[in-house]
């Protein structure tokens, strides 16, 4: 049996974000199954405490897909989840992990490209750097 | 308050690494301000080695806790049973908290998880500077409510040195000079004539010096009586 799929867990703001992603399954672009969408109100919503618990229960890697940061619904929220998103890699390459494994992406709502790109960037990172072990303490 | 920071993810998964049960316990004082050791530092800390230990396929068990002051018996004292239920301790406190578990429960092992810095204010979000070093005798009344000990990189009595220059110290020049704050302050309250007052060498000996301080007010101190009265009501 070879590696299994990867696990990846991709927290969408409901605006540019979840836009992004609604167009580009509507736009008929592929990207891999193997990412799950938690939908969030704004990406500056997203916790480092959240992508921690994500990777802790059965994820390879986290994204987040935000506005673009000068255009962010809620002003500074993508700019609040980059930020965040940098602790947990620094927390992560501290304690001996692939920092990689936690990404932070921007989009505006018409950018039907922007969804599958971050998904297939996660997908190469956890084929190059491996999945995180059977599962979670928490599956 | 006390400033502290947590530890290198690295160096408290090493300390930890021996152990089966550990419960990790903050502080919902100085170093939850401080984001270092409150309840959602407490959190991320678990759950960064539950990824961690995830990724080797080994297993321990984490209790995250968070205590009122960890540096006062009676909150620790809530929490008992887990310390005693535990392999190790991981204070996410300062080590006041962190030696209070220790001198309360000397049989179990009680591990820093933060370092400990200063006593510090917020300045603005995230940012904490240190501006007293507890010398046990204050002296900012004299010079602007700004303290020389702390906040000049030589602590000088009288100053400034010749180092100060636009307001900045020789030390380093992204550092304020302390003395050229104080001289800004005294002049803002008409108080010049302080700067020119030579003050003596400090005594040092309300400093840390031969061992450890101990503060005492007799008249909170419980009597014998009052102490056996409050152990029999317990």
């Amino acid at each position: 049996m070879g590696e299994r799929k990867p696990r990846i867990i991709g927290f969408c703001c409901e605006r540019h974000g979840m836009d992004s992603a609604v167009l580009a399954a509507r736009s008929g672009k592929l990207y891999d199954a193997s990412v799950k969408l938690v939908e969030v109100p704004c990406a500056g919503r997203v916790d480092g405490m959240h992508i921690l618990k994500a990777l802790e229960d059965g994820a390879d890697a986290v994204f987040v897909l935000g506005c673009l940061e000068k255009n962010c619904y809620y002003d500074t929220g993508s700019i609040e989840g980059r930020k965040r998103v940098g602790y947990v890699k620094s927390m992560l390459k501290e304690v001996g992990l692939e920092p990689e494994r936690v990404e932070m992406f921007n989009a505006a709502s018409t950018n039907a490209w922007a969804f599958p790109e971050a998904v297939s960037k996660m997908v190469d990172v956890v084929k190059r750097v491996g999945t995180m072990g059977s599962g979670g303490e928490g599956q | 308050m006390i400033v502290a920071k947590r530890k290198p993810m690295n160096e408290i998964a090493e300390m930890v690494a021996p152990f089966k049960r550990i419960t990790v316990i903050g502080c919902r004082s100085c170093v939850a301000i401080c984001l270092a050791g409150g309840e959602k530092e407490v959190k991320m800390l678990i759950s960064a080695l539950k990824v961690k230990n995830r990724k080797q396929g080994k297993h321990q068990e984490f209790e995250g806790l968070v205590v009122e002051r960890q540096c006062e018996k009676e909150w620790v004292k809530e929490v008992e049973d887990k310390v005693l239920g535990s392999d190790l301790v991981l204070s996410m406190a300062c080590s006041l908290g962190a030696q209070t578990i220790g001198d309360m429960y000397p049989e179990k092992l009680v591990f820093p998880g933060l370092n400990t810095g200063m006593f510090g204010v917020p300045e603005e979000q995230g940012v904490w500077s240190e501006k007293c070093v507890g010398c046990g005798d204050c002296v900012i009344h004299l010079t602007g409510g700004i303290c020389p000990i702390a906040r000049c990189a030589k602590s000088m009595g009288n100053g400034p040195c010749g180092g100060s220059a636009n307001g900045k110290c020789e030390v380093n020049l992204e550092v304020d000079c302390a003395w050229s704050a104080i001289y800004d302050r005294l002049k803002l309250q008409n108080r010049l004539d302080l700067m020119e007052k030579i003050t003596p060498a400090k005594n040092w000996s309300t400093s840390h010096s031969g061992g450890r301080r101990v503060y005492e007010r007799e008249d909170a101190k419980l009597t014998p009586h009052q102490k056996k009265g409050r152990e029999g009501g317990r």
